[in-house]
């Protein structure tokens, strides 16, 4: 049962997520009633940080395994630790335009460089962006898996700061939902954010198994050519 | 439609695009894998067509 229920993880993976991102835009669109000061804008708030929060734990995964690579030497960590990576950048991208649309509606600009939090949440993408050059311009082995896994350990370092920025140093401009006092919204909004998060994790869980099982395959496939060459 | 409206459609739609085209990538890479899998299904069936030969002259 359990092994039966492993081998259909991702298809029930996919479907929780289908169900869960189609409750959470119900809930956004029903639920969550339009906020006072910003209008319907607001409502981007619901994929943002969900999406945000998403690509921080994608890089956070991908430090965890690079870890392992470097303290288990767990080979298969390393690919684990890149696809984790490879999402979180997917996911950065999202974060990115995103905001940007909601800071054009709601400040009257694409961009701030104002905004500690903007800067950083950038200076945490281009650095994990700057992971793939890395990556492919070393020979596959070893030496590469370990100068990746050293890297990744690296900026994990920087969403601590890229989160605390915003706490840390007043930042005015982009808004701070989540402080010591708890969540600064209304329970029904908190309840769309909170099936949101749930949808974009299991949508982000889906994707990352997705592209772990093709590059699994397809690092087999390479192997079993090279033994049928012989 | 008021420009609130606009923007909010702009953002999810670029997520649901975005989503797409990674679905489509993956698609695009799975027909690749499925037919480098038939490839080396053929390899591996001609293989042990010849087996049984190779395996004569080494007795003989």
């Amino acid at each position: 049962m359990t092994r039966a229920l492993r081998q259909q993880r991702l298809p029930i993976l996919a479907v929780v997520a289908c169900a869960l991102m189609a409750a959470a835009i119900a809930s956004i669109a029903y639920v969550a009633p339009v906020d006072a000061n910003q209008g319907l804008s607001q409502k981007i708030f619901y994929f943002h940080v969900p999406i945000a929060l998403t690509a921080y734990a994608f890089f956070a995964w991908g430090a965890w395994k690079a870890l392992r690579v470097l303290w288990k030497r767990d080979e298969a960590a390393d690919l684990e630790s890149y696809v984790a990576i490879h999402q979180g950048v997917i996911f950065g991208v999202l974060t990115l335009v995103t905001g940007s649309i909601w800071a054009k509606i709601s400040w009257g600009v694409w961009w701030a460089w104002s905004s500690n939090q903007l800067v950083l949440f950038l200076v945490l993408f281009l650095f994990y962006a700057a992971y793939f050059m890395l990556r492919y311009s070393v020979d596959p082995g070893p030496q590469r898996a370990n100068l990746c896994a050293v890297y990744a350990l690296f900026g994990v370092a920087l969403i601590p700061v890229s989160f605390l920025a915003i706490r840390l140093a007043n930042d005015f401009i982009h808004p701070t939902v989540f402080t010591s006092n708890g969540p600064q919204m209304s329970g029904r909004m908190f309840f769309a954010f909170c099936l949101s998060w749930a949808a974009m994790l299991a949508l982000a869980a889906s994707l990352y198994h997705v592209e772990l099982a093709g590059k699994r395959l397809d690092s087999r496939l390479r192997e079993l050519r090279e033994v049928l060459a012989r | 439609m008021t420009a609130s409206e606009k923007y909010v459609a702009a953002a999810y739609a670029f997520v649901f695009v975005v989503v797409l085209l990674y679905v489509l990538i993956i698609a695009t890479k799975l027909a690749r894998l499925e037919r480098e899998v038939a490839e080396l299904t053929e390899l591996a069936r001609e293989r042990r067509v010849a087996e049984p030969e190779r395996k004569a002259v080494a007795v003989g």
